[in-house]
C-alpha cells in the first residue's frame, strides 16, 4: 500500500503553549485510522493542522508527496500563498462535530458551494452532482430543505455530503457524533461505515470505541500532544501495552 | 387663536415640496450608497484582530459619531474651501452625509458580524474557499440578514438628516418648505404638510425592509 500522508515531528504551540510535542505518523492509501485519547490530548488539534485550519512551528505534513501548508527553500520556511493553501485545504475534507453546515443555503447548496467556487463547476453540474452525493448519505428527499428544517443527524450527514463532493484525498472527521442525540449516532456512524467499506482513506477522532474498534485498520492513541502507542484495533483494545492507555480504556465506555 | 387653516396655497406649492422629497431620497441614496460600501470595510477592520486594521476604524468610528451632524456639513461646505477643498453644496452634502452614514453602517454591520459562528469559517476554508470567496458567500448574505432589523431604523434615521441639508441652502424638502412657508405665510399648513411627507417616506421605507426581511428568511 502506498503511503498517502506522512507527518514528520510536528510540533504546534498556542502561544507559550505546546499542544503537539513532536507526533510523527503515517496513513496509507485506504486506511482507516482512528485516533482516541482523553479530551485535551491534541486529537482535534492534529486533524486541524492537516487541514491547515492551524498553523503549526515545527515538522512537516506530507499528503501525497505533496508538503501541506510550508516550503522550505534556503532552510527557510515560508507559509505559503493563501491560495496554494485553499487549493490544498480541499484535498482533505473535514467534518466537524458542530456540522458548521451553512444556514442560509438548502442541503443541496451547502454541498454545492465548494463545487461552485474551488472546482468551479456549472450551477446545473454542480447542483446534479450535489443531489448524487445526498443520496450517498441517504437525503437526496432532503434537498432542498434548510439546515434549521434537518435533524443534528441529517445535519451531520449533509456535512460529511458536502465534504466527500469535494473528492477529497482523505476524510478527516473529528467527533461528529459528540454533539448528536443517542438515537440519531447510528445513521451518520453508517454513513463512515459506508465510505470505509468504498475505500475511502479517512482518519476519525472519536468516543465511540466499538465504533473505532469496528471500523479502523489502525488506531492511534494520543496523549499530552504525542502518540503515546499505536497498533490494530484488536491489540490495542484488548492488550494495551502502556499504562496509560489502559487506564483510558478503562474510563472510557466500550458500549 | 385667529388663526384658519387654509391648505390651498400649500397644495399649489406641492409640487415643489415633491421635487424637495426627491431631492431628499437622492441625497440619502447616494449617500448611503457610499457609506454602505465603505461601512462594510470599516466593519471587517473594526473585527479584525490586527490593530493596524482595527485600531484607525475606532478612532474613525468613535470621531465621527461624537460629532453633530450639523458641524460636519458646516465644516465640510465653508471650512474645507478655506483649505482648497471646494465641492458644490450638493456634492459637498452627499460626501458629508456618507462619511458620516459610513460610521453608523460600519456599527450596524458589525453587529451582524458578531454573533456568526467561527466554524462557518472554518467549514469554508475546509472546501477551498478563499476569504475572500468566504465573505461573499457566506458572511455578508448571514451579516445582512442579522442587521436588517436595526437597519431599518440606521437607514430612516439617516433619511431624515438629509433635512440638514436646508441649512446650506441644498433644495430638498424642508428648504422647499422653508420657502413655501416665507413665501405664503402659512406656516401651520406648510409644515403639516412637510411632516407628513417625511413620516410617510419613513414608514414606505421602513416597510420595503421588512418585506426585503421576510424575503430574505431563512426557513426553519
Ligand atoms: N485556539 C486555542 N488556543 C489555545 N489553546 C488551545 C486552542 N485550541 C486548543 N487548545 C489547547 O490545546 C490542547 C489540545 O486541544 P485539542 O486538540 O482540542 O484536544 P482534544 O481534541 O484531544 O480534546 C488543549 O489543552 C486545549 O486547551
Ligand atoms: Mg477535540
Amino acid at each position: 500500500m502506498s503511503v498517502l500522508l506522512e507527518i514528520q515531528g510536528l510540533h504546534k504551540r498556542f502561544d507559550a503553549t505546546e499542544v503537539l510535542k513532536g507526533v510523527d505518523c503515517s496513513v496509507a492509501q485506504g486506511e482507516v485510522v482512528s485516533i482516541i485519547g482523553s479530551s485535551g490530548s491534541g486529537k482535534t488539534t492534529l486533524l486541524r493542522c492537516i487541514n491547515m485550519l492551524e498553523d503549526f512551528q515545527d515538522g512537516r505534513i506530507l499528503l501525497d508527496g505533496e508538503e501541506i501548508g510550508y516550503d522550505t527553500r534556503d532552510g527557510r520556511r515560508r507559509r505559503k500563498p493563501e491560495r496554494e493553501i485553499a487549493r490544498q485545504r480541499a484535498l482533505t475534507g473535514m467534518a466537524f462535530q458542530q456540522f458548521n453546515l451553512f444556514p442560509h443555503l438548502t442541503a443541496a447548496g451547502n454541498v454545492m458551494l465548494g463545487l461552485i467556487k474551488t472546482k468551479r463547476m456549472a450551477k446545473e453540474a454542480a447542483h446534479q452532482l450535489a443531489l448524487h452525493w445526498l443520496e450517498r448519505v441517504g437525503l437526496a428527499d432532503r434537498a432542498d430543505r434548510y439546515p434549521g428544517q434537518l435533524s443534528g443527524g441529517q445535519q451531520q450527514r449533509v456535512a460529511i455530503a458536502r465534504a466527500i463532493a469535494m473528492q477529497p484525498k482523505l476524510m478527516l472527521f473529528d467527533e461528529v457524533t459528540s454533539a448528536l442525540d443517542p438515537e440519531l449516532v447510528g445513521e451518520v456512524l453508517q454513513v463512515i461505515k459506508g465510505l470505509a467499506a468504498d475505500g475511502m482513506t479517512m482518519i476519525l477522532v472519536t468516543h465511540e470505541m466499538r465504533f473505532a474498534f469496528e471500523v479502523s485498520s489502525r488506531v492511534i492513541f494520543m496523549n499530552g500532544g504525542v502518540i503515546g502507542e499505536e497498533g490494530d484495533p484488536k491489540t490495542m483494545f484488548v492488550a494495551p501495552k502502556t499504562e496509560r492507555l489502559a487506564e483510558f480504556l478503562k474510563t472510557s465506555s466500550f458500549n | 387663536m385667529g388663526y384658519t387653516l387654509n391648505f390651498a396655497a400649500v397644495w399649489r406649492g406641492l409640487e415643489q415640496l415633491l421635487q424637495g422629497l426627491a431631492l431628499s431620497l437622492a441625497l440619502a441614496i447616494a449617500a448611503i450608497l457610499i457609506g454602505a460600501v465603505l461601512g462594510l470595510a470599516l466593519a471587517f477592520a473594526l473585527k479584525s484582530k490586527s490593530p493596524w486594521f482595527n485600531r484607525p476604524a475606532t478612532v474613525y468610528v468613535t470621531i465621527i459619531r461624537n460629532l453633530p451632524i450639523l458641524v460636519l456639513i458646516l465644516f465640510a461646505y465653508f471650512a474645507l474651501p478655506q483649505m482648497g477643498i471646494a465641492l458644490g453644496k450638493i456634492e459637498s452634502f452627499v460626501a458629508t452625509l456618507a462619511i458620516y452614514s459610513t460610521a453608523y453602517l460600519a456599527e450596524v454591520f458589525r453587529a451582524g458580524l458578531q454573533t456568526i459562528p467561527r466554524g462557518l469559517t472554518e467549514a469554508g476554508l475546509a472546501i477551498g474557499l478563499t476569504n475572500g470567496q468566504i465573505r461573499r458567500s457566506i458572511i455578508i448574505p448571514l451579516m445582512l440578514r442579522n442587521a436588517l432589523p436595526s437597519l431599518s431604523s440606521t437607514l430612516i434615521s439617516l433619511f431624515k438628516d438629509t433635512s440638514l441639508a436646508a441649512a446650506i441652502s441644498v433644495p430638498e424638502l424642508t428648504f422647499e418648505a422653508r420657502k413655501i412657508n416665507v413665501e405664503t405665510f402659512r406656516v401651520i399648513e406648510t409644515w403639516i404638510v412637510a411632516s407628513m411627507l417625511y413620516v410617510a417616506t419613513c414608514s414606505v421605507i421602513a416597510a420595503l425592509l421588512r418585506i426585503v426581511e421576510r424575503r430574505l428568511a431563512i426557513p426553519r
